[in-house]
């Protein structure tokens, strides 16, 4: 269900790095909670974003959601096809659906994220709510 | 589940069939309801082309009966029930004197001295107590919320699906009408009413008969493409067709007219709570007033953002989405009455701290076409 490559958050968010750069996005079972989505915002390419702390809204028919950033860094990336299309991110959320991409300031800001099999059991035990 | 306040919800007789269905189940008004099955989305699109079942049962209702109760309500409600014949419907609100509701509601009159309101659920003790305590005709007055499930069939197909179902001529039943009659053997009321901008029907009946009636209705409907449709796709509905929420765009601070609600108060029947003051504020101005908008920029408005004419703050939205069917972001909102806020004008709803671009349009939204 969630892939081995990525890593997580408690909020609900992923990020697969390679080399400095870092892919983020919302996990499954944050488009599930989350409903029909309806609408991205997203910041422009050389924001900078704090780990922790918000970068971004997702919204359902029904619900706002804010999305934190796993890492500190620059954006170099921002998936525009979202704009258009924000229902991707129901369909493929760990895929077409990524939201923006960062040129991390620091890896060790990744280590203590959630490992696929974490992440499994912390949406299992219901937590998060 | 419980409230923060530790208190246990009210479920209805069909939140196992619910659960079995796969809904989402959210808190509504005390009760735990179904917020949406395959998602508000397909839900909402259902009801406008096809047909949508939803369990309304968490409504409240209260009977009135006796000689006093038509002088009873013609006092605490705002609309005329003396032009409502037996078999008919009424929306209609209970009033506060300063002219505000302390709900809206559905009247409908069973018989000459005996009548059926149909309530929010959040409102229904309240309501009651409003009732008795200006109950000075000896009208008896019961809280029979707990003898009644309630089921709204709505959409284009409603009639189709339900014609296989009921005992019924659904053609005699015009709207805002209502009669008793089955429904796959069950006794009920039977209502042209609903709350979705479609045509449809609203079916009253004994609670323990509730899987029975709604199983039949969705089997019933399958080849039409029926689906159960949750909250969430009743509050998109009722927002395009611009219904007002009690909560949202009604509550004790909202008079009717700010409401827009001036076509249910009758004046020339004579004294009704609320009547002086609404009459003062028709000779004086409203101090606010109700308007529809659509987003021309990027965003959501969402119940509580500020609106912005001219410049100017200018009020809140009262419900605010995204409007599945006309595939707009759309929102009420009340604003100061001006020359500026009328339906054409630009204005600015705050997202997060952005003025983002928006304009008043006509209500409602959404208006079905009438059957050729």
């Amino acid at each position: 269900m969630y892939p081995q490559e990525l890593l997580y958050t408690r909020e609900h968010e992923w990020i697969r790095v390679d080399e400095l750069t870092g892919t983020i996005g919302i996990t499954d079972h944050a488009q599930k909670e989350l409903g029909d989505i309806v609408f991205v915002e997203l910041p422009k390419v050389g924001d900078q974003v704090v780990a922790r702390e918000s970068f971004g809204t997702v919204e359902s028919v029904k619900a706002v959601s804010d999305v934190y950033s796993p890492v500190t860094g620059e954006v170099v990336a921002v998936n525009k096809k979202l704009q258009e299309s924000p229902e991707l991110l129901n369909a493929d959320p760990h895929g077409e659906a990524w939201l923006i991409k960062v040129r991390l300031r620091d890896r060790k800001e990744t280590e203590g994220l959630m490992t696929a099999e974490q992440y499994e059991a912390y949406v299992r035990e219901g937590a998060g709510h | 589940m419980a409230t923060p306040a530790g208190l246990t919800l009210k479920r209805t007789a069909l939140y196992e069939a619910h659960r079995a269905a796969g809904a989402r189940m959210v808190e509504f008004g005390g009760w735990e309801m179904p917020l949406e099955y395959t998602g508000i989305m397909q839900e909402h699109l259902a009801v406008r082309t096809r047909a949508g079942l939803f369990d309304v049962s968490h409504m409240g209702e209260i009977e009135l009966r006796g000689s006093g109760a038509l002088a009873l309500l013609q006092y605490v409600t705002s609309n005329d029930v003396a032009r409502l014949a037996v078999g008919q419907a009424q929306y209609t609100a209970l009033m506060y004197p300063q002219g505000s509701a302390v709900d809206d509601c559905l009247v409908h009159r069973l018989a000459e001295d005996h009548y059926l309101l149909c309530v929010n659920a959040a409102n229904t003790e309240k309501d009651f107590e409003w009732i008795t305590r200006h109950n000075s005709w000896g009208a008896s007055v019961r809280d029979v919320s707990h003898e009644y499930s309630q089921l709204a069939l709505q959409g284009p197909r409603a009639a189709a699906i339900l014609a296989r179902l009921t005992d019924a001529d659904l053609g005699a039943i015009k709207y805002y009408c209502f009669r008793p009659a089955t429904c796959c053997g069950v006794g009920g009321l039977l209502a042209r009413t609903g709350y979705t901008g479609e045509d449809g029907f609203e079916f009253y009946f004994p609670p323990s008969e509730s899987e029975r009636v709604w199983s039949a209705l969705l089997d019933a409907g399958k080849p039409d493409g029926l689906l159960p449709a949750g909250l969430g796709a009743r509050n998109t509905l009722r927002l395009e067709a611009a219904y007002p929420l009690y909560g949202h765009e009604l509550d004790e601070e909202t008079t009717l007219l700010e409401a827009g609600l001036g076509w249910i108060c009758k004046f020339d029947k004579g004294e009704f709570l609320g009547r002086a003051a609404l009459l003062a504020e028709q000779q004086h101005g409203l101090r606010k007033k109700l308007v529809g908008f659509e987003m021309l920029g990027r965003g959501i408005a969402r119940d509580g953002y500020p609106v912005w004419i001219g410049g100017e703050p200018a009020g809140r939205v009262t419900s605010g989405s995204y409007a599945p069917f006309l595939r707009r972001n759309i929102g009420l909102a009340y604003v100061l009455p001006s020359e500026a806020a009328v339906a054409g004008r630009e204005i600015a709803v705050e997202i997060r701290g952005q003025r983002v671009a928006a304009r008043l349009v006509p209500l409602p939204f959404y208006k079905r076409t009438a059957k050729s």
